[in-house]
């Protein structure tokens, strides 16, 4: 018979199989791989290229008679001047520039399609992250949850794995929907670099650690599917809207300001858009991944240990 | 002189701080014997069972297994032992073999040794031509083997079976005491398994706990503890409606006379011989016997015997059954 010293129950194999696992049943199950290519190529073809910002402001949109003629009577200096007349086209044009610079002002670039598609990254991250999280309710269902914790797999290994997949995954969506933005009409900055990816990845898995972890710890101890559902649906809307993923915070009411500033999705939308949009603004970049690390560190150390605690009751 | 494999000490499991599912209970497994936990549903096997592979931590008292503490040694236990839980716990996504493999890493056995013994695995259980087939394209009974397989990659040397036959049709619980029977002669295992199937039990263990509310009421080889009920079961419907209990007890050889409904249930040595005598006994004193029966004990028997229902009883139709699962399940979380 065998030695029970024979094995080496290692946490990086444990952890390695169990993400192996989850991957495997997402990449085996095409409808469900279309779907999470869809949605985002829904959301961006229809909402971002609905929502035309830029068209509000353009010549076309002004409609002006390539004529203007002005009565005397409503200039007032020089006074008693004649009938004047002045160029459509050329105050048209005005007006167009004008436009940009109100767009450059409100979203830092004038095209508000590749501002939004950024936004979408961050929506896609943010659920990816707290779905995949929330998988753990029905392995514990299904009892494989059971079968796992019989064996000698350290309790972190089964912990990490989900929070590992659900980074994983969202960064496996972004790199989908910057491609699909991209064909769609996103304007890089100059100052993107194929290496500004890397930050890109980084940023999500921020994120996508500090999301998963606190969302595992919730579901872990609920026996159905549908609380934690509710409990998503209810707070991403919310989590978007109050947060710069659509629309810029400064011109936000000031009480929603706050819930922007301390919602980490702001914080991954600006630096997603630092590394890829937008000229990159340095010490802004450094600040976003600070909050990030922050936000990180504390849900997933929260997370981690409620887990634990269940995982070994 | 026979090792002692698990001894359990005291073990109690407390949940919510008032359901008392497992009751300061002591038992020992010998090494290389089928032992088995007989009783009703939410009796405590489930949560035993849980306790001893260090799922569940007991509220009170330990077991030992293999000499490892189920509670300070906990990973050293888990090492050892293979558990093949009541739910069909295999991913459903993935292949029997990929779940094998799965569980194999967990257990950090070499891949190279894994893989050879994943095939032979698979060949043992009959499921070497669907191994590359999803879970969820199998049968109950395939579902089930394959979970014996899983709980065999670590070759333990204790091996824990949860209702191994729960919900599955008779020919196939029939191959399946077959698998495990096969378990014990080729890998010298100890197991230690969980029913509520009186004939599972007579037919598989070799030495039975019959558990009642959390607590061990006898424990014993089925023969011993069919003959611990000393002598045949004598069943008796008179026609008349009166207490004839007194009139019966008189006969010689007589040991217990319970009265369920006016169907006299006589515990007595030499069935053959008393039997008539019961009968004339009664006439003469006006009883005519409408129905008459004799049984050697059964371990249906032994289970009256010992907690005073038969288990016939606490069988619920498969609804009740599941939803008291749900019920169980939310309890222990």
């Amino acid at each position: 018979m065998s030695n029970a010293n024979e094995y080496k129950p290692s946490l990086a194999r444990g952890l390695w199989a169990l993400t192996y696992r989850e991957l495997k049943k997402w990449l085996k199950d095409p409808v469900m791989l279309a779907m999470f290519v869809l949605q985002p190529l829904i959301w961006m073809g229809l909402l971002g290229k609905s929502m035309n910002i830029g068209g509000l402001f353009s010549a076309n949109n002004l409609n002006l008679p390539s004529q203007i003629p002005i009565p005397g009577n409503v200039i007032l200096s020089p006074p008693k001047l004649p009938l004047v007349v002045l160029n459509g086209t050329a105050l048209a044009q005005m007006f167009a520039q004008m436009g940009s610079k109100v767009m450059e002002n409100t979203f830092g670039i004038t095209d508000y399609f590749s501002f939004m598609s950024v936004g979408m990254i961050s929506m896609i991250v943010t659920t990816t992250t707290m779905f995949s999280g929330m998988s753990i309710v029905w392995d514990r269902r299904l009892g494989f949850l059971d079968k796992v914790i019989s064996t000698p797999v350290s309790r972190a290994a089964i912990i990490f794995a989900k929070i590992l997949n659900a980074t994983l995954r969202a960064m496996f969506q972004a790199t989908i929907i910057l491609a699909l933005a991209y064909l769609l009409g996103l304007q890089l900055s100059p100052t993107f670099t194929l290496l500004n990816l890397l930050g890109v990845y980084a940023a999500i898995f921020l994120l996508g650690v500090g999301l998963s972890s606190i969302f595992i710890a919730f579901s872990i101890r609920s026996t159905r599917m549908e609380r934690p559902m509710q409990f998503i649906s209810l707070i991403t809307m919310p989590l978007m809207f109050a947060s710069n993923t659509f629309f810029p915070t400064k011109l936000m009411p000031d009480w929603m300001q706050v819930i922007a500033n301390v919602n980490p999705l702001t914080y991954l939308t600006d630096a997603i858009r630092q590394l890829t949009i937008l000229p990159l603004d340095f010490s802004a970049l450094i600040w976003d991944f600070t909050y990030l690390g922050f936000f990180a560190a504390v849900l997933s150390t929260i997370g981690i240990v409620l887990s634990w605690r269940y995982l070994t009751r | 002189m026979t090792e002692e494999v698990i001894r359990a000490e005291n073990l109690t499991k407390v949940y919510n701080r008032s359901l008392v599912a497992v009751d300061h209970i002591n038992f020992s497994v010998r090494e290389g014997e089928i032992f088995g936990f007989l009783g009703p549903n939410g009796a405590g096997k489930t949560t035993t069972i849980g306790m001893l592979t260090t799922v569940l931590k007991p509220t009170e008292g330990t077991a030992l297994v293999l000499g490892y503490d189920i509670v300070k040694q906990d990973s050293e236990v888990r090492k050892i032992i293979g558990v093949v839980p009541q739910e069909y716990t295999a991913d459903e996504d993935l292949t029997g073999y990929e779940n094998i493999m799965l569980c194999a890493d967990l257990y950090g056995i070499p891949r190279d040794v894994a893989k050879k013994r994943a095939l032979e695995l698979l060949e043992l259980v009959e499921l070497a031509d669907f191994k590359d087939k999803k879970v969820e394209t199998y049968s109950g009974g395939m579902r089930r083997r394959l979970e014996l397989a899983i709980g065999l990659i670590n070759r333990p040397k204790v091996l824990f079976l949860d209702e191994p036959t729960l919900g599955l049709d008779v020919q196939t619980r029939a191959a399946t005491w077959d698998y495990i029977r096969r378990l014990k002669k080729e890998y010298g295992m100890t197991i230690f398994m969980t029913t509520h199937y009186l004939e599972e039990a007579d037919t598989l263990c070799d030495r039975i706990a019959i558990i009642d509310h959390g607590k061990i009421v006898v424990t014993g080889s089925p023969s011993e503890l069919k003959d611990s009920i000393g002598g045949d079961i004598i069943t008796i419907a008179i026609k008349e409606n009166a207490d004839v209990t007194n009139i019966i007890k008189s006969v010689e050889n007589v040991k217990e006379v319970r009265n369920e409904n006016n169907i006299y249930r006589i515990k007595a040595k030499l069935g053959e011989v008393t039997t008539p005598l019961i009968i004339e006994a009664l006439r003469k004193n006006g009883y005519t016997v409408t129905r008459l029966s004799l049984t050697e004990p059964t371990l249906d028997e032994v289970y009256l015997e010992y907690t005073g229902r038969a288990i016939r009883d606490t069988e619920e139709s498969k609804e009740a059954f599941r939803a008291q699962r749900i019920t169980l399940r939310r309890a222990r979380a």
